[in-house]
């Protein structure tokens, strides 16, 4: 007999899916490929900003002769002039504002008849006017004494300001903010006490002796600038012309293109470390950012000790009391859907809400003898509860979905134990669901670290050097605004008045506040894992 | 002297909203002994066994007629608590379901509820449960590691020991050899003849065989109706009703 032998369909008709499989795939990649190329861009911009380039020296044509320029490039572009002839110019970043204005310029790439890059060029921070690029020139003393550039004992000398300024200068800070600040509030608590009850023999006395312990004070700190006056570091530009720079306003030197790999390194970990742990200067275009980071990482995690209770109780309620029907059904639509009603309306009612009404009533239960509101104003306390609400949703849908992950079982073994519903839901059905409310609370942590529009309304400001928890009593101070690493971000771009010139800290404030978030995350996910192990179950 | 009519289940009806699964259910289930429930899928065996602890209760829109009494007391006596209730009858599931603890927070799971902390006495019932249960050699060395990390069948005879932990008077069991391969359910089924020194039981299966090996009375249900009752041995040897001849022989399941 024959048989035909099985014939299967070898290429084309049966693989009709294939375009789709294609599509799919071609989907994800270009969300991968978006989301890495975002990365790439935050992390090398910002690691370039960190990184000491080598100074270099044009000769630049100016029709008139030659002029000298120092800097480093920063970037360069192609522009087509009025009569439509293309230049190539190259941005350089050349700092001394006082002699130039600008801190950078342009020039035509034709323009430059040579560069070099010269071994004794410094790159000196100062605490105003930015960075001065220069040669040395001398030290000139209090003392009438000066250290010229050639001198062999020179880079000792300098040293030696710098540090001698440094320590003033942490002297002078201790004296202005602790010392003088204590003593200016309580004067101020005395006077209000004065306003309230009449003034008495005792406080009196009490403010003669605070206003003694004030002039001393002031005596001290007159003392410690004199001794920071006096002393002046002489530059020289390369185009000749001389930069003067009071001791005191010394930060620190760096010679660029004399270190090595090893000190170029250390040079920018000294930066990072500067931009870490500092507080920000010249209108937050140099030094750090410190608060900022303070004020993100406290927001965030008073922001989730408010959210996790509120969320798990309400979903609960939700998910195992409350009777299923179209009222519960509304209810969970809602809860929805104010996951996606814009942030900057949660801040108008966190203002109306929170700072005006419930801050108002504080402070007139509590503080009714202030002058100045506490509570009635923006703050972190108020700035948490706001994002606590913009990000519940978040954590009553993951809960909710934890707690329906639960099995029937689990819960009816609880109850036939002799559990009440109660006691079956917090002894058994929730611990099986932790692993599952935590990744609610991540979500919530990453959504509410990275928000700025409702912020702004409760209580993030542009600077504030008083962080919200301190050395001083009462440590918390819940009613304080603070600063927060995505306003930051804004103000830099684009308040700043040489949004130039904060560029590079835009993206290196960008970088961090990414990490920051990573970092939380991570630290959630590891809890999360712990438990998980704890607890291994088959769901989740 | 143990009682004959243990749990008195008292022409009992038994509704899902307009559905009605059990009618006119009426059978004494005697002290000490064990007693089976067999009959197809869908027959209302498992609804009787769930209404013995009122675990039915859960589930919305559901009402009965008739009653159930436990040792002469009324389940649906609208003066007692559910929780006391299902204190005295513990039960074992089809699937077993150890809670996401210890092995030995699993066991004294039921008087942690009741508020019963004493360390002492939980080191005692966690012993004599798990013994009872055929588990404390197999365990006794890592009580305090999570209870997934046992076998399926120890994992049942852990939901067994903690059904059992707090001394209830009656132990239902809904097949709770579904889930396992055919060693650990003679485990069970030997544990089963032991426990009924202490405790009685009812319990629902799907396997025949189970049903002689290790019960005294069998109950055949069929369409929410009880068909036959009486010793195991006479409804498998010679039963009166046709149906219940046609199950047991396979003709129908």
């Amino acid at each position: 007999m024959d048989s035909k032998p099985t014939s299967f369909a070898t290429t084309g008709r049966s693989r009709k899916g294939e375009p789709f499989v294609w599509l799919t795939a071609a989907g994800l990649t270009m969300g991968v490929v978006l989301t890495l190329g975002l990365l790439g861009l935050v992390v090398t911009k910002g690691i370039q900003t960190f990184w000491p380039d080598r100074i270099q020296v044009f000769e630049i044509d100016t029709g008139a002769g030659t002029e000298k320029v120092a800097g480093y490039v920063v970037q360069e572009r192609e522009r087509r002039d009025p009569q439509g002839v293309d230049h190539e110019e190259i941005q350089i970043f050349r700092g001394n504002r006082e002699l130039f204005g600008e801190k950078f310029a342009f020039f035509d790439r034709a323009s430059i008849r040579s560069q070099e890059i010269p071994e004794d060029i410094l790159l000196v921070e100062r605490m105003e006017g930015g960075h001065v690029i220069a040669r040395a020139g001398k030290i000139l003393r209090a003392d009438g004494t000066e250290v010229p550039a050639n001198d062999p004992g020179f880079a000792t000398s300098l040293d030696e300001l710098i540090e001698k300024t440094d320590t003033k200068r942490e002297e002078l800070r201790r004296i202005e903010k602790i010392e003088i600040g204590r003593n200016a509030r309580e004067v101020k608590e005395l006077r209000s006490l004065e306003r309230f009850e009449g003034s008495t023999p005792e406080t009196q006395a009490r403010l003669a002796t605070l206003n003694e312990e004030f002039l001393k004070l002031d005596a001290e700190r007159n003392l410690v600038r004199q001794a920071l006056a006096g002393d002046v570091l002489l530059l020289d530009a390369v185009d000749g012309r001389e930069i003067r720079i009071e001791a005191g306003e010394l930060l620190h030197i760096f010679r660029p293109n004399q270190a090595g790999v090893i000190g170029r390194t250390g040079e920018m970990l000294r930066r990072v470390w500067h931009f870490l742990a500092s507080d920000p200067r010249e209108a937050n275009t140099e030094g750090g950012v410190y608060p900022a980071i303070f004020g993100t990482v406290v927001m965030t995690l008073v922001m989730s000790l408010f959210v996790t209770p509120f969320g798990v109780v309400a979903a609960i309620y939700l998910r195992e009391y409350a009777k299923q029907g179209p009222l519960v059904r509304a209810v969970r639509i809602s809860v929805n859907n104010l996951a996606g009603v814009p942030s900057i309306v949660f801040g108008v009612f966190g203002l109306a809400f929170f700072i005006y009404f419930l801050g108002g009533v504080v402070d007139s239960w509590f503080f009714p003898r202030s002058e100045e509101p506490v509570f009635k104003s923006g703050g972190v306390l108020w700035a948490s509860l706001t994002l606590a609400l913009l990000t519940v949703p978040v954590v009553i849908v993951a809960t909710e979905e934890a707690l329906a992950a639960v099995p029937r079982g689990v819960r009816e073994a609880a109850l036939a134990c002799g559990a009440s519903k109660w006691q079956a839901i917090q002894r058994v059905v929730l611990p099986a669901s932790l692993p599952g409310i935590l990744t609610g609370v991540i979500l919530a942590m990453a959504r509410g670290a990275g928000e700025v529009a409702p912020l702004m309304l409760v209580g993030v400001v542009k600077s504030a050097p008083d962080l919200p928890i301190d050395g001083e009593a009462p440590f918390i101070h819940a009613e304080r605004q603070f600063m927060h690493l995505g306003f930051h971000i804004y103000d830099l771009g684009f308040q700043s008045p040489d949004s130039e010139a904060a560029k590079p800290m835009v993206f290196a404030t960008t970088l961090l506040l990414i990490t920051i978030v990573v970092v939380m995350n991570l630290a959630a996910i590891i809890i999360r894992n712990r438990l998980r192990k704890k607890y291994a179950t088959s769901s989740f | 002297m143990p009682r004959e009519d243990f749990i008195a289940v008292d022409h009992f009806s038994f509704f899902y909203g307009a559905k009605q699964a059990l009618f006119d259910i009426h059978m004494d289930i005697p002290e000490r002994q064990v007693t089976a429930l067999i009959g197809p899928s869908g027959c209302g065996k498992s609804t009787l066994l769930r209404n013995m602890n009122r675990m039915n209760d859960l589930i919305d829109g559901v009402r009965h007629a008739g009653d159930i009494r436990l040792n002469g007391s009324s389940l649906y006596d609208p003066k007692i608590e559910v929780i006391s209730l299902r204190k005295r009858v513990g039960m074992v599931f089809q699937k077993y379901n150890p809670f996401a603890k210890t092995i030995y927070e699993n066991v004294v799971f039921s008087l942690r509820v009741a508020g019963r902390n004493g360390r002492r006495e939980l080191d005692e019932v966690v012993e004599r449960s798990l013994r009872s249960a055929a588990l404390w050699e197999e365990v006794k060395d890592r009580l305090h590691e999570s209870a997934f990390g046992l076998s399926g069948g120890q994992q049942q005879r852990l939901c067994i020991a903690r059904a059992i932990a707090n001394q209830p008077e009656i132990l239902l069991m809904d097949e709770p050899c579904a889930a396992l391969d055919p060693t650990a359910t003679l485990k069970i089924e030997s544990l089963i003849r032991d426990l009924k020194e202490q405790f009685t039981i009812v319990i629902v299966t799907h396997n025949m065989e189970q049903a002689t090996r290790c019960s005294d009375r069998t109950a055949f249900l069929y369409m929410g109706r009880l068909i036959e009752y009486g010793s195991t041995r006479q409804i498998f040897e010679t039963p009166r009703q046709e149906e219940t001849e046609a199950y047991i022989s396979g003709r129908f399941s």
